[in-house]
């Protein structure tokens, strides 16, 4: 239960990472909050070469919405997030979710920007994220760009981020107050990565994710769909029908554990 | 190896770790501070909890250099701690502790939970507790204690 040998190089800035990412011989990581990583590496099923840890890098904590937009900085952590910081309805929606992710202790480390680069397929942030919609923002040796998170993880453990690439944030939607959102997962003790979740908002449009799954979430269009056209339950029945149509590899129980996440999801958002 | 400087305790240390070595690791085998307790080493059971910069962690999954420049405190420093005095006593009158390994990882988390939550009830206390992991006691003890202490702290 002892990592293998690395080395660790204190980043001073964003720049530091991208250039020592982009200088990279053998395996480099970055470090953020180490909540996936450094268990990973305790199993040594990550044995990186070189961490490139993120604690002293400024820029990367900041939360501030403008307009009818969020920023949220990729080191900020699931804590902050569960204690309100994040305002409004996305800021509430975010508190719930966050709650959930495994025990305080953890949530006092572990980073939202590490949550959705790990892409742990079991994980909140990637389905939560989904769910609203939005931007990752990341920077590379071809400076700074955004991805849309539709489509940005595309597998278990894989994402749209280049080997060379650092995620610093999100660019999110700032819900507005009318805006309803639920929120479930499915899982046999607090704190723990989920079985299945159900994520919906109904906004000015409404977006529905299954999460949890094998590998990536994905949104169930015709959900939102029934959503768009004021739906405000459905039932564990259709909802397992509409899921046996997505080629998402469940088995019969993994369709009903996951067609209820959804279906109490939508069930809370109209509570 | 990396420099190191940390205060535990309210005592100044520096050393030269090696990048792998767990907080854990070194609170324990380099400081001989061998009340936190490793359990699992991967960030499921809570016995190795400590404050770091007064709020609670994972020794087990802080590397050492990560926590260059801050303050730990383990379950040695609380010796004028008031909400951990009050802990220490409800866990002894409620028979909160069977083993005692759990303990000082479920003292840190408790401590957490009195100071942070005021008004937590029952339902909370053990939601909250669901990162620490005990295996003698069946919880019962530990969740009263907390609760005499939230009580003890209201009045
Ligand atoms: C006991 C336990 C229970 C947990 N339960 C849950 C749960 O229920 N739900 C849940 O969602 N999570 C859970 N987690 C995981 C936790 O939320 C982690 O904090 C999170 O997944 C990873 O964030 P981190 O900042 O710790 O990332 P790290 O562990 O530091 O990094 C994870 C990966 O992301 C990469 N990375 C990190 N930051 C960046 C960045 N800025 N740019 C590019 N790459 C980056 C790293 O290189 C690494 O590959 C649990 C963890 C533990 C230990
Ligand atoms: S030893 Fe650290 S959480 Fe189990
Ligand atoms: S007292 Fe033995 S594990 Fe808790």
């Amino acid at each position: 239960m002892k990592p293998a040998i690395f080395e660790h190089e204190r980043m001073s800035s964003i720049d530091d990472v991208v250039q020592a990412l982009a200088n990279a011989d053998g395996e480099v990581r970055v470090l953020g909050g180490g909540q996936s990583i450094g268990p990973m590496m305790n199993l040594r099923l990550a044995q990186p070469d070189k961490v490139l840890d993120l604690s002293r890098v400024e820029g990367l904590d900041g939360i501030s919405e403008a307009g009818d937009r969020l920023s949220i900085g990729a080191r900020v952590t699931h804590a902050r997030i569960e204690d309100g910081e994040v305002p409004g309805t996305t800021g509430a929606y975010m508190q719930f979710v966050a709650s959930g992710i495994s025990y305080r202790s953890v949530r006092n480390r572990g980073t939202i920007g590490g949550s959705v680069a790990h892409a742990d397929p079991a994980a909140d942030w990637p389905t939560a994220l989904l769910a609203l919609g939005g931007e990752v923002k990341v920077v590379g040796s071809g400076g700074e760009k955004s991805i849309p998170l539709d489509g940005f993880q595309v597998g278990p453990f894989t994402t749209g981020l280049g080997w060379d690439e650092v995620l610093i944030g999100f660019d999110l939607p700032a819900l507005g107050p009318n805006t309803k959102w639920g929120y479930y997962k499915v899982n046999r003790k607090p704190g723990e990565f989920a079985d299945a979740i159900g994520a919906v908002i109904i906004g000015n449009e409404a977006r529905a994710v299954c999460g949890a799954t094998e590998s990536a979430p994905f949104r169930v269009f015709d959900i939102e769909e029934k959503l768009s056209g004021g739906a405000t339950e459905l039932s564990v029945a259709d909802a397992r029908e509409i899921l046996s149509g997505h080629d998402a590899g469940f088995d019969d129980y993994e369709l009903q554990i996951h067609a209820v996440a959804l279906s109490r999801a939508i069930g809370r958002a109209f509570a | 190896m990396s420099d190191l400087t940390i205060n535990i305790n309210g005592e100044h240390v520096t050393a030269n770790v090696e990048p792998r070595l767990s907080l854990a690791d070194f609170i324990r085998d380099h400081q001989r501070l061998t009340g936190t307790h490793l359990g699992c080493e991967h960030g499921v059971c809570g016995a190795c909890t400590v404050l770091m910069n007064g709020e609670p962690v994972r020794s087990c999954i802080t590397f050492a250099v990560v926590a260059d420049g801050t303050e730990i405190t383990t379950i040695e420093g609380f010796d004028d701690d008031e909400p951990m005095a009050q802990l220490r006593q409800a866990f002894h009158e409620n028979h909160a502790l069977q083993c005692g390994y759990c303990t000082p990882g479920m003292l840190v988390a408790a401590r957490d939970i009195v100071t942070r939550l005021p008004d937590a009830d029952e339902d909370r206390v053990r939601l909250e507790l669901a990162g620490n992991l005990c295996r003698c006691t069946g919880y019962v003890g530990i969740v009263k204690a907390i609760l005499s202490v939230l009580e003890q702290r209201c009045s």
